[in-house]
């Protein structure tokens, strides 16, 4: 598309949710202008997670700096952009209320549309970055810190939840056994890189079915048997193999989330399925994703890393197809901590 | 000069549009809604209805802290967004400082308190001295965050070192009328509804004088004053503290 065409939609975005302050342009849905994130993760390190008061005060500092770096680097002003979106939820709401309000303010200030994001659809979104082929319908399996769910994406916009956690999310899992095997936290990186030097078959960690809900996730029991192991360990004076524990923890994640993800492909007739999320981004489950989908046939989709942790840019995307099917929201937008995937 | 001023850090929500010695505007909302679904719509409502174009504003005006942590960063947000965006300045006011210009002119000792919960008020002692043909709100004790029973010990000294009179006002007043009578010896009042929270044409008029005098920061810079650190650095500073003292 020629660059400067009047049909040109320029999307600012920004996200605040957790602890990462970030900012975007995107352009006409696809093309990102500039991705910039100020990232807090050496922040909570000593408190071995995200601490909510503290990621508010840091976001509250940087968000006007991060706004404005993400401007000149798209090298277009404010003036210039079509519409501003940010991130209402889910998410912390103390987090998730700085970029709210200041993403309301530059609205009103400039007269420009507003349009709330929900984060799930954001990262779902991620994928269109760099797959400008990919279009809906097709699966997602949406992975981070904080959410674990299986999508069905039918159409931009229009989402069903086939399953989620029922317990801890599975990088919440990632995080808590990182910890306990002294890894530190952020857990998922460092259990991935570990796992490659352990053997995934060495220890035998439950592979949780949930009742009542063929797609539901619980990782709780898994976290529960990693730390039962640990102790068994201890009392018995047997020596703890780190990269073992890791990688067969790893395993058991990956296999529940490729074994729920493949039979509601299957299920629901899917031709494409993609992943999503920051546990997305780790190279086992990529892998066995890849391995599994190319056996069935069904075209596999992830973002880059970068990417797949939070971000702006896809926030730009989502708010791109939000903008284009009309959602605005009002200087009353508030931060809604529980937001539903599809609401309003 | 113009200046659009915001306060969202204790229970009131309020905004008001300053002008030299007018107030033009002014919207104040004490009410259970939260700061993030009133504030905004306030400023809007004030702007439709005094056809305020928003390119003649000079500065924002903002209650800085200290405060409720989440409502600081709603009107500070809100502060840093409207001046990026407008490419002004930001006036930085303590939020106790205006609480106390609400009773200008005043011979008493005036002293703000905000509940801040864990048995605390963010507190300060004001006076007002006149210099040249106007009062200057003067620091008689900086801003706090105390135990309200320590306040008091506070003030009863200075009301009776400086003989003056107190007027308490504050959301933290009704929190701990009780202990305020039980422990005040000093002759007191409390200030009335009309005048007995933040009023955003306070922080206003206060930040006229600041810009004057250049004392302004810019959107990048300007963050809330909380008087205190989250839970969890407090915390690990007393697991630092206590576990150098085994040392």
């Amino acid at each position: 598309m020629d660059k400067d065409t009047a049909k040109d939609i320029k999307i600012l975005a920004i996200e605040s949710s957790c602890d990462e302050t970030a900012a975007a342009v995107v352009r006409n849905g696809r093309e990102v202008l500039s991705n910039i994130i100020y990232s807090q993760i050496a922040l909570h390190t000593e408190y071995g997670g995200v601490v909510p008061e503290i990621a508010s005060r840091k976001h509250i500092e940087k968000i006007n700096k991060v706004i404005d770096s993400a401007l000149k680097e798209a090298g277009t002003t404010l003036q210039d952009i079509d519409a501003i979106a940010v991130t209402y939820g889910p998410g912390l709401v103390g987090a998730l209320l700085v970029g709210v309000s200041a993403a309301k303010a530059m609205a009103f200030a400039t007269n420009k549309p507003l349009v709330g994001v929900h984060h799930i659809e954001g990262h779902i979104s991620a994928n269109y970055i760099e797959n400008l082929n990919l279009e809906p319908p097709f699966m997602c399996l949406v992975v981070s810190g904080g959410h674990t769910h299986l999508v069905n994406v039918e159409d931009y916009g229009k989402y069903t939840i086939l399953g989620k956690t029922r317990d801890d999310a599975a990088g919440e899992a990632f995080d808590k056994v990182a910890r306990a095997i002294g890894l530190g936290y952020p857990g998922g990186p460092k259990i991935d890189r570990v796992a490659k030097e352990g053997n995934p078959d060495a220890i035998a960690f439950p592979r949780a079915k949930v009742e009542n809900g063929e797609y539901d996730f619980s990782f709780s029991g898994l976290k529960s048997a990693v730390l039962n192991y640990l102790n068994q360990c201890e009392m018995k004076g047997e020596e703890i193999v780190v990269p073992d524990v890791a990688a067969s923890f790893q395993k058991a994640v990956v296999d529940v989330l490729v074994d729920h993800s493949m039979d509601a492909v299957k299920r629901y007739g899917a031709k494409k399925f993609a992943i999503a999320g920051g546990v997305a981004s780790n190279s086992s489950l990529r892998k066995a994703f890849e391995e599994r989908c190319a056996k069935e046939k069904i075209e596999f989709y992830h973002p880059s890393p970068m990417y797949c942790t939070d971000n702006a840019a896809m926030i730009g995307v989502a708010g791109y197809y939000e903008f284009l099917a009309g959602t605005r929201h009002g200087y009353d937008l508030n931060a809604i901590p529980q937001l539903k995937l599809g609401e309003r | 000069m113009k200046i659009i001023a915001i306060d969202s850090s204790g229970l009131t929500a309020s905004v008001a549009v300053i002008e030299d010695d007018n107030l033009i505007a002014e919207y104040n909302v004490q009410y259970k809604k939260t700061h993030s679904q009133t504030l905004l719509p306030m400023l809007d409502e004030i702007k439709g209805m005094i056809d305020l174009d928003l390119a003649t504003v000079d500065a924002i005006a903002i209650a800085k802290g200290p405060g409720s942590f989440t409502g600081l960063r709603i009107g500070s947000a809100t502060a840093k967004g409207l001046a990026g965006a407008l490419d002004i300045p930001i006036v930085e006011i303590s939020t106790l400082e205006g609480l106390a210009c609400n009773l200008y002119g005043t011979d008493a000792l005036v002293v703000p308190m905000m509940d801040a919960r864990r048995s605390q008020v963010y507190t300060a002692v004001y006076e007002f001295i006149q210099q040249d043909d106007k009062y200057i709100l003067s620091s008689v004790m900086e801003d706090s965050a105390m135990a309200v029973e320590d306040l008091l010990v506070k003030v009863n000294e200075l009301g009776a070192s400086l003989k003056k009179k107190i007027i308490f006002l504050g959301d933290g007043v009704p929190v701990y009328e009780d202990k305020i009578r039980e422990l005040t010896d000093a002759v007191y009042t409390f200030a009335p509804a009309h005048m007995n929270r933040q009023r955003a044409a306070a922080f206003g008029y206060l930040a006229i004088d600041k810009v004057n005098s250049g004392d302004v920061v810019s959107a990048f810079d300007h963050a809330p004053e909380y008087l205190r650190l989250s839970q969890a650095e407090r915390e690990r500073n007393e697991g630092i503290k206590n576990k150098g003292s085994n040392y």
